[in-house]
Parts: structure tokens; sequence; C-alpha cells
């Protein structure tokens, strides 16, 4: 009778396991290079994508995206909604139900604790946890039985789907961290190093900011998976040399964000060993207008705050001019290739927000940015190339991070508002400063001493509502909040932030798109920010190296429990 | 001899401490910040709790104290822990890295293997050809000889490593594929055949490395060389009859060596902290490496440990050299 | 350039210094090679711009990605044109005029920081080496400045100063005067380390002793009879230096605290193409081989000048 039920089971899984004939690790040992490398392996101690991706092939969540950017249920049984129950009428709780079965590495049952732990945990004042924007306004998670947990918020929450669902917050074994809680947290080396998970895989030895070894996990609930016996994450070197020694030398099977100009992409692909592939999320790269003055001559405290307007950056008709000029197809091709898209919108993606008022940009007017100066009285009157007006000249100073496609946008830009009679002074600033956020700095994102920054942003999971909330009055980085706050272009409009209020109120998704919409428009076409290129996520795969599904809404090696090695035979 | 090594080992102690406060106060200062590599999709004020736990918000004397006390006396406590199984720093706070919440020593032990089997290794090897280079050169000066190893080595110590390295990556992985782009630190070797793979990834980067040693100490020990031989004494010797090989090998290239030491022995730290660009071309992850990662990261707690132990490596080798000084030129006094 | 033209007075004394040093410098093959090659890339880099007039920072880009005139040789497909002898980058600049425009400001960051780096180190080395009171304390300075991270060190330097620099110079000198300063002040103490090493020994030998006895003062023995016996050390230091000063220079490029992207230099041109070699090897290699000439013809140079001025030979 027993052994009957255990035939069944087989059965049963066997059925399930998609890749039907495969065996757990029958497929060998795979190789993966991620030329930054990770550093730990808890990603609630560290914000970094490196980090949440590689742990990901050992934690889960609760519910992840696909490829798509569709919301699966993974360690759950359904996604709750408020169609099937599972969030309340009035948008204040969500229920999770635990799928049946689920165990942990070491063999031990996946329960609600386990759950409810992971927000005590990453919620903990002294915690210093990366995501506890996630658990935004949470009050409490609540364990109703061992397979069912409930999450509470303080406000009706159209979006509850923060909290354990996605890469950036997976469920942590209570049993391994229950005495790193708190201040604790950042001494746990053990824990954080060898994390116990339901994934696929199982850490067998971690060296920080070198190679990551691991085993595949026996405990997995799918016994077929994965098809590999040992997985090895190699790091360091930099993007061309990751993109070669998957494409060209074929040591490696998969290769992480390989932010490359395309001919070189090109030139790597005819090696013949592996091929590219892209995904495209929210990800823009963007300049960044600077509607206060950054004048050097005004006192320290005073540069760059809403009490000195811009000298001429405050006039529409110069933040036009300046995004007319810009030819957005020859970026895309020149910095991007097939990694990136034209785009006119700071919310691209997903599909449903994208608007489409504003297409008009993709082509480029330099006649028409030159009518629009010459029509606001911005004329050339002392003869020396740049247009003025009342002793002001258009004169910009143009600041990005250091990297080499960003170098050569900044040349082509330069190039292009020469021609229209705008003065440019090109300044590149080391990352680690540029994006650092130091109140000490004047390089800084947020300090914003130039006239024009130039960046790429995104925003995790499907929904914009908080993306669309950093451009609001009363956001803009300035002294009094020691220079923290997310609206860099200081950009402040009353009808804007009525409008994001609806937003936050609205839970009908067709209605919230609509909203979202007509936000983006706003910035767009108050030309706040000037969007430029809209880009993919790039990597490269073995050509010997099946089931790879790239995922820019989740962690790339999401499903790797179903990749498998392609036989040539 | 002895009185002024001791006497040297105990002033630079006071020289170490202080050289440690001005690594940290130069560190203060710069501008990085540790939550720069998290996503700007995280809030500010999610950055600011992650500081504080990091401790970012005490002030920096009792920063740079709770350092000394850990360097000093926390991790030496380990060691011996490590050593006979002791439990005296059961109780003590480690050195914790920002970006791996990892003891920092840890990341020093776990990288100093493959920095020993390239870096150091391309040292020695760069210096063994260097030697005789320099040498042959001087005392066939103008012959072609010298023309062309002037020539070979000027060229290869003005073309950067981040050159050189993609450029033996593409002839000899990419287009031969006779040796691999990617140094595997977990490599283990047991037996000849695994002896043989190590060997093999570890061409690529001493060829790059070597070339830049060699290049240097041939050049130095060329013009050192030079000079000596015109010295009278090396006339003397040829007159009283002695072998060329002893006039130049003995009395020649004692001499010759004294600022030739200086340079090999200056060189030794910075086979510690020195080979950043070739590390990562070739993604050994040794020291450099790490370093290089911590100070973008501004992991200053790496970063300032990294440092220092690089600082107590120069200190400790000016010492060597200058005791060498003494050995190989008896006119030299210490007082 | 003085000895050049006491060499064409024919009034001048046969007997004199410098004639005779000149006599003997023109007699080296080396060095008047060497000093031919410097001079030519001087001239081609001066001069250049007057002759080759499209500027290195215009963007054309139809014109991109050409490769150099002599491809035709072996690839009658390439995109060649006289408009652009050596080609022009991914973004369709001229790759001649950025070489020219480039090495304008390599040759000048890297001479005035080989310069100024081998005065501060011969200086440190000097007086280290022959005021034993000074030793310890300047050698200990040494050591810290040895030790100093590098990167962060720039970092601050570029927060602290680029501000003020660039208020007071200008864009490009006040990053020209800012890397000059950060490049000459953090490698000096290699040369420092070995002049003194050599100053130890000189102090000791026979002939310092007797100039010593007879009174003459420690200012006098310095310039007199230490620092043309130090010339040879500092030759290769200066030689060596001038290669570590145009490369450190790229890298600090490449690091983002040089000078502004649009700004081309040698060792820029080299570190961006390093990624595209395999396509175009002449973005690479026309910088590479630009800087080993350079190298080259100041370190033959520096070979005859030692020879000429080393006061042994001298007499003979």
């Amino acid at each position: 009778m027993i052994f009957r039920k255990f035939a069944i089971g087989t059965a049963l899984a066997t059925l399930l396991a998609t890749a039907g004939t495969a065996e757990r690790g029958s497929d060998g040992a795979l190789s993966i290079i991620y030329w930054q490398a990770p550093s730990i392996l808890n990603p609630f101690l560290s914000g970094g994508t490196k980090e949440q991706e590689i742990s990901s092939l050992i934690l889960e969540p609760l519910a992840r995206y696909d490829e798509t950017g569709q919301l699966q249920p993974w360690l759950t049984t359904e996604v709750p909604t408020v169609a099937n129950g599972g969030v309340s009428e009035d948008l204040t709780s969500i229920t999770w139900k635990i799928a049946p079965g689920i165990m942990w590495s070491d063999g031990t049952a996946f329960t609600a604790n386990d759950v409810k732990f992971t927000a005590d945990y990453c919620m903990h004042p002294k915690g210093g946890c990366a995501q506890l924007s996630r658990f935004g306004g949470v009050t409490s998670v609540k364990v109703i039985d061992a397979m069912t947990v409930k999450v509470n918020f303080d406000q009706p929450t159209p979006f509850p789907y923060g909290p354990f669902v996605g890469a950036e917050s997976p469920i942590l074994q209570k049993a391994q961290f229950e005495n790193c809680m708190g201040p604790k947290a950042q001494e746990c080396t053990e824990q954080n190093f060898g994390p116990v998970g339901t994934g696929p895989f199982v850490v067998t030895e971690f060296r920080p900011n070198d190679v990551i070894t691991l085993d595949a996990s026996q405990n997995y609930r799918d016994p077929a998976k994965p098809a590999f016996a040992t997985l090895t994450v190699k790091g360091g070197g930099d993007a061309t040399a990751a993109g070669r020694a998957v494409m060209e030398t074929g040591e490696f099977d998969y290769a992480w964000n390989l932010q490359l100009a395309p001919d070189v992409i090109a030139g790597m692909q005819e090696g013949g060993k592996g091929t590219p592939v892209t995904g495209f999320g929210p990800l823009v790269e963007r300049l960044m207008v600077n509607f206060t003055d950054p004048s050097p001559d005004l006192p320290e405290g005073a540069r760059s705050t809403r009490k000195h307007p811009h000298p001429f950056l405050t006039d529409i008709n110069v933040r036009k001019a300046l995004s007319l000029a810009i030819d957005r197809s020859l970026l895309v091709e020149i910095g991007y290739g097939q990694a990136g898209k034209l785009t006119c919108n700071v919310v691209p993606a997903p599909e449903a927000y994208n608007s489409s008022a504003n297409n008009d940009c993709v082509t480029q007017d330099l006649e028409g940015a030159k009518a629009l100066l010459d029509g606001a009285g911005w004329v050339d009157s002392d003869g020396d190339g740049v247009r003025d007006k009342d002793g002001v000249k258009l004169s910009i100073l143009y600041q990005t991070s250091t990297n080499a496609v960003r170098q050569d946008f900044q040349a082509l830009i330069k190039d292009w508002w020469n021609r229209i009679g705008v003065e440019t002074e090109l300044r590149n600033l080391d990352g680690s400063v540029f994006f650092g956020g130091d109140p000490g700095s004047p390089d800084t994102v947020q300090k914003f001493y130039a006239d024009i920054e130039m960046y790429a942003n995104t925003f995790n999971g499907t929904d914009p509502q908080s993306y669309l909330g950093r451009w609001r009055c009363g956001n803009e980085p300035r002294p009094e909040t020691q220079w923290r706050g997310e609206n860099v272009p200081r950009f402040c409009s009353r009808d804007y932030g009525a409008l994001h209020d609806e937003l936050s109120q609205t839970a009908d998704l067709a209605e919230r798109s609509r909203i979202a919409k007509a936000l983006n428009d706003i910035l767009m076409q108050e030309y706040a920010i000037i969007p430029l290129v809209h880009r993919g996520r790039l990597s490269a795969h073995a050509n010997s190296l099946g089931g790879v599904k790239i995922n820019v809404w989740d962690s790339e090696l999401w499903n790797v429990a179903d990749w498998y090695r392609i036989k040539s035979d | 001899m002895l009185t002024f090594t001791i006497r040297r080992l105990i002033l630079s102690v006071p020289t170490l401490l202080f050289i440690s406060l001005a690594i940290f106060l130069l560190l203060e200062l710069s501008p990085g910040d540790p939550m720069a590599q998290v996503p700007l999709t995280v809030p500010p004020d999610v950055k600011e709790k992650m500081r504080q736990a990091l401790g970012l918000g005490q002030p920096w004397h009792i920063r740079y104290w709770k350092w000394l006390v850990q360097f000093f006396w926390v991790e030496p406590l380990v060691f011996v822990d490590w050593l006979t199984g002791s439990g005296f720093s059961a109780n003590y706070q480690r050195m914790i890295s920002w970006q791996t919440r990892g003891p920092v020593m840890a990341l020093v032990v776990q990288s100093l293997p493959q920095t020993m089997w390239v870096v150091a290794m391309s040292y020695v090897v760069g210096v063994l050809i260097a030697i005789p280079i320099g040498i042959y050169s001087a005392y066939r000066h103008y012959s072609i000889f010298d023309q062309s190893g002037t020539f070979i080595t000027m060229v290869g110590f003005s073309i950067p490593p981040f050159f050189t390295g993609p450029l033996m990556i593409v002839i000899f992985a990419v287009q031969l594929g006779w040796l691999p782009s990617t140094y595997n630190t977990v490599h283990k070797v047991l037996d000849w055949d695994s002896f043989v793979i190590q060997l093999k990834q570890m061409v690529l980067p001493i060829m790059v490395l070597s070339l830049q040693t060699t290049a240097q100490i041939s050049r130095y020990m060329r013009s050192s060389m030079l000079d000596n031989l015109k010295q009278d004494y090396v006339l003397t010797a040829r007159a009283k009859g002695l072998s060329e090989w002893i006039v130049v090998m003995v009395h020649a290239l004692r001499n010759s060596m004294i600022p030739v030491v200086t340079v090999i022995a200056l060189g030794i730290p910075s086979v510690f902290g020195g080979a950043i660009i070739t590390e990562n071309v070739f993604k050994v992850n040794g020291l450099g490496y790490q370093l290089l990662i911590a100070l973008f990261a501004s992991d200053i707690p790496t970063v300032m440990t990294f440092t220092f132990i690089f600082a107590v490596l120069i200190v400790f080798f000016n010492l060597v050299a200058d005791i060498l000084y003494g050995v190989l030129d008896p006119r030299i006094r210490y007082e | 350039m003085s000895n050049l033209s006491v060499g064409n007075i024919p009034a001048a004394p046969p007997s004199s210094r410098w004639r005779d040093i000149w006599s003997r410098f023109k007699r080296h093959k080396g060095a008047v090679i060497g000093g031919g090659g410097l001079i030519f890339i001087t001239l081609f880099v001066l001069i250049g711009p007057c002759i080759w007039t499209l500027e290195a920072t215009r963007i054309d880009i139809r014109a991109r990605d050409m490769r150099p005139i002599y491809t035709a040789l072996w690839n009658g497909d390439a995109k060649i044109g006289w408009t652009h002898p050596l080609g022009t980058d991914q973004l369709g600049r001229d790759l001649l005029s950025q070489m020219i425009e480039g090495g304008r400001t390599s040759l000048a960051v890297g001479w005035a920081s080989m310069i100024l780096a081998l005065v501060l180190g011969t200086l440190v080395g000097v007086l280290s080496g022959f005021f034993n009171r000074l030793d310890f304390w300047l050698m200990r300075f040494t050591d810290l400045v040895l030790s100093l991270p590098i990167l962060p060190l720039l970092l601050v330097a570029v927060t602290l100063f680029r501000q003020p620099l660039r208020t007071n110079f200008g864009p490009e000198t006040g990053m020209f005067i800012l890397i000059v300063g950060v490049v000459g002040l953090t490698s000096w103490m290699q040369t420092a380390r070995i002049v003194r090493a050599d100053v130890l020994v000189l102090k000791e030998r026979d002939f310092i002793q007797a100039t010593r006895s007879i009174g003459t003062r420690p200012f006098g023995i310095i310039t007199r009879h230490l620092l043309p016996n130090v010339l040879s050390p500092i030759m290769v230091s200066a030689t060596l230096g001038l290669a570590t000063a145009i490369i450190t220079e790229s890298a600090l490029s490449f690091l983002g605290v040089g000078f502004p992207s649009d700004f081309p230099t040698w060792g820029k041109l080299l570190a961006d193409a390093v990624q595209r070699m395999e396509e175009y090897p002449e973005r690479v290699f026309l910088p590479g081989i630009a800087i080993s000439l350079t190298v080259l013809a100041v370190n033959f140079l520096g070979d005859g000048l030692r020879d000429a001025l080393d006061p042994r030979i001298r007499g003979r």
C-alpha cells in the first residue's frame, strides 16, 4: 500500500516535470560568469542586483514574475487577488496559501512561520535591511495556520505584491536566521554566506567577490530537477572578458549583463560558441534637467535649491529645443544595438503603462529646435556661436558617470547642442561618487551641481506608482534633508501631485494605467526628464545551454531549475 | 648592525600608527559612499538605515579606535585561537567588511594563495630574466643585444597591461585556443595533470606581469652595471689578471647590485597591491582585485586593512633594503 | 637647447665644457636618433594642427568606423578614404587629428609630471642620503606616501581642488594642473629611494671625503660632486617616469578623474580602443606605438646625455 502511494507520487512528479525524461543532476556541471562578483548571499543585506540574482539560486519568494511580467505562484498554490478572495475587499490585507510538500534544502518543512520570520527580520529597526521599502505600509504579518499567512497593511493597498514577491524579498529559514535579528544581522557571516533555501541549489563553498560553488539540492520539490549536478559562479574581470569567455572561448555557459557596444557584441557572436539574449524592463537612460541654479557663485546650501530658479532651463522652449536636437535612433544604434529601443517615455514598460502621446520625439529636428530658440528670443547677439538673451548665455554643464557608452553619448549630444547654438561642457564622475549620495561630496546625483545630468533608472516589479511619486513637490534633495530625496530635476507641479494622489487611491487596473500614462505625459511634455534610450538587459548563453528565458522583472536566473544541456548527437 | 635593526623595528611602530591614521583620515575625507552600489530603486531613507547598521553614524575617532583594537588585538587573538584551538577571541567583534559582512581577514586569507601563485611568481620570473639581461647589456654596451633588449623592454614597459592582457587573450585563448583566459581559483593541484592545468592558467598573467618587472629592473641593472664597469677598481681587477667572469660577476656585480636591490626590495610590496589590472583581466581575484572592489564599494574597513598591510610590507622591505646595503657595501655606516 | 647655440659660435674657446659635451653627444648614434625622434614627435604634435586642420572632436557619424588607407593593401572592400588617412573611430572622429591633439596633451602631461616627480624625488633622495639627521624623517615620509591608496587620494584631490582650479584657470588648464600635480606627487618615491641609495654609497667615497675635508659646503658638494654622479639612475627614472606618467594619465581618465571625455590623449585613445582591438587593431596600435616611440626616444637621448656628461669619460 505504502509502496503504491509512493509510486503514484513519483508518477505525478514525473508528469509535472516538463523536461520529462531528464533526471536530477544528469547534465553535469553548469558554469556562469558574473563579471561583478557577489559579495554576500543574503539579499536583505545588499541591495545589489548581483547579490539578488545569485541568491535566487538558493532562496525563493512566495510568487515571482515570469519573463512576460506576469505574477506566477512559486511556493504558493495561487496568486491572491480580490477575485479569488486572497486580497480583502478593502484592499488592506493579503492572504497567501503555501503549496504543500515544500522542503528546505536541509530536509525540514517550509511553513508560514518562516514567512512571518522573514518579515520580522527585515522590518527590525536596527537590521539595516536593504529591502525595507518592500515592506512599506505593512502593519503585521499573521500566521493563520502552518500553511497560511496573512499580511496586513495600514491603508488600502491596490498593489499588495511588495513583500515576499520577486528576487528582492525571498523567504529566509527561521531556524537558521533566528539569532541574526537586528544589529546581529551584520555579524552572522556563516548564515549570510550560506543561507538554507528552498531553491534548486545548495551552497557548498562561497568565496566573496570570487567563486561560488553549488550542488543540486536533494530536497528540491521536483525530483527531476535541476538537470545540473553542480553549478559554479565565477566573478571578476569586465563585461568584455565575460562575453568573450562565453561566446568566443566557450569556457562558460552563461554571462550576465554584457553592457557593450553593439559592434563589439556582434564581433563576439562570430566566435560561434554562444548567443546573446535581451529582455526589456522599465530601465530608461535619461537626461535630468535642473530647474534650479547650480552656479558655483551661489553660497553652499543655496546652490541647486528651489530658492534660486535656473537662469534659462526654466524656459520650456530651451528644454524642448534640447530634446528636439537629439537623434535617439542614432543613440540606440551606437550605444546599445539590440539591447536598446526608442522611447519617448520615462515609463516605457510594462506595455499597459507605455504612453503613445509623445511619440514624435523619435525624429531629430535641428531646424525646429533653432526656430524654437529664435522665437523665444534666444539669439546669438555677440557672434560667438552661443545663443544668449539679456546677458545670459546658453552654456550647459553636462555630467554623468564614467562609462564608455555614456561618454560616447555625451560627445554626440554635445555636438548636436553645439549645432543649435548651445555651448556644452562635459564632465564625467566616478560611479562610486556620482551614485554614492554622500552629502559631503559635490558630485552626487542628488546634489546636481550641473545643468544636465544623465543616468539610467528603473523600478522594481510592474507597478510604477511609487516610481512616479518621486517627482512630486517637496521630494527634491535639499540641504534640510541632507540632500536626500528623489525628485532630482526639482520639478514641481500641483496638477502632478493631485493626479498622483488619485493614482494611489485607484484599484482598477485600466484606470490606473490611464492615470500613470497621464503622469508620464506631464513629465515628458514639461521636458523635466528627457528620455534617451529604453535599455534592455543583455546576457549571453552558450549554444549548448537550453531553457534560458531572460527575465527583467525578476532574477535572470529565475528558472535555472529548468535549464538543461542540449545534447548534440 | 643588530642594534640598528632593533632600533629601526621599534621606531617603525609609531611610524605605522601614524600611517594608519593618515590612511583612515584620507578615506574619511574621500567622497565615496558604501551605498553607491545599492541601486537607485532603494529609497534614501532605507539607505540611511543601512548606513546606521554598519556603524557609520559614530564619530570618526571612535571608529578609528575600534579599528585599531580589532587589528592589533582581536585579529591576533583569532590567529592564536586558530593555531591552538583556544577560545580567547570568542567575545570580541571581529573586523567586518561592509560588502560581505564577513571578517576582512577571511578575505585576505582567501585571496592570498592566488596572489602568491601568480603575482609573486611573475615577480620572481621577471627579476630572474631582468638581471642577466641587464648585466649582459651593460657588458656588451651598444651591441645588437643591448639595443634590441632596450627596444623590447621599453616597448613592453610603455604599453599598459590593460592592452597587453586582452591582446594575449585574443591571441592565445581565442585564436589559438591553447590557454584559458580565466584563472580558476578553486583549482586544486593534486597530481601531475592538475599541475599542468595550473601551469597553463598561470602562463598568460605571468607573461603580462613579468614584462613590466623585467623592463624596469633590467634598465636599472644595466645602468648601474655601466657605471661600475667604468670604475677604477674594475681596471685594477683586470690589471691583476683576474678572469673576465670574476671581474664582472664578482667585483662589478656586487657593487652594481646596491641600487638594484633597492628597486627589487621596493617592488615586493607592490606584488601585493600593484597587479590590480592584470588580476582583473585574467580574473585571478587576488589581493589587488579585492582592494579595487572594496575601493569602488567604499568599503572602508577592507580598504583600511588592505592598505595598512601594504604599508607594513613597505616599511618592512625598506628596512630589509637598508640592511642589505650594509651587507653589500661595508663602507656604509649605521650610526 | 642652449648647447646647440653654443656649438654654433665659432669664436668659442676650443676647450669649452659645453662644446666638449656637445661634440661627444653628436658622436653618440643613439642619442642623435633619440633626439631627432623626439624633435620629430614634438613638431608633429605642435605644427600638426596647422597642416591637418580637421578638428579632433568633430563628429561625423556617416564617416564612422573608417579604416586607415593602408588597409586597402590587403582588403579591397575596406571603408577607406583620403579624407581620413588613419581612419575614424566609432563616432566618426578623425584618428589622425585625434593622434595629434592627444599627443599634445600626453606629451605635456608626461613631461611636466615627470619633471615634477624627478625634481621632488632627487631633492628628497639627496637630502635624505646626505644628511643623516633628515634621513629618518624623510624616509618615513616616503613610506607614508608610498602606502597611501592612490584612488581615494585622487578622489579627495579632485573633490577638493577641481572647483577652485576650474574657476581660476578654466576647465582644461585647471584639469591639466590637477593631473600633473597628482601624477607628479604620487610617483617621486621610487626615484627618491634610488637616489638615496646611491648617495649613501657615494658620500663614503674618497673624493667626497676629500672635498669635505677642504671645507666645501654641503650645497657645493651636492651640486658639484654628488648630482653628476647620480645622474644615471635619475636618467633611468626619467625615461620610466615619462611612460608611467602618460599611462597614469590614461588610467585616471579611464576612472573618470582625468580630462573630460571629449579631450583626447594617447593613453585614453588606447584605453578606449581595447574593446575593439580585433576589428580595428589600428586604434590600439597607433597610440601604443606613439607612446612607445616617445619613451624610446627619451631613453636613447638619456643614454647619450649620460655618456656626454660623465666627467670620467670627458677628460679622455
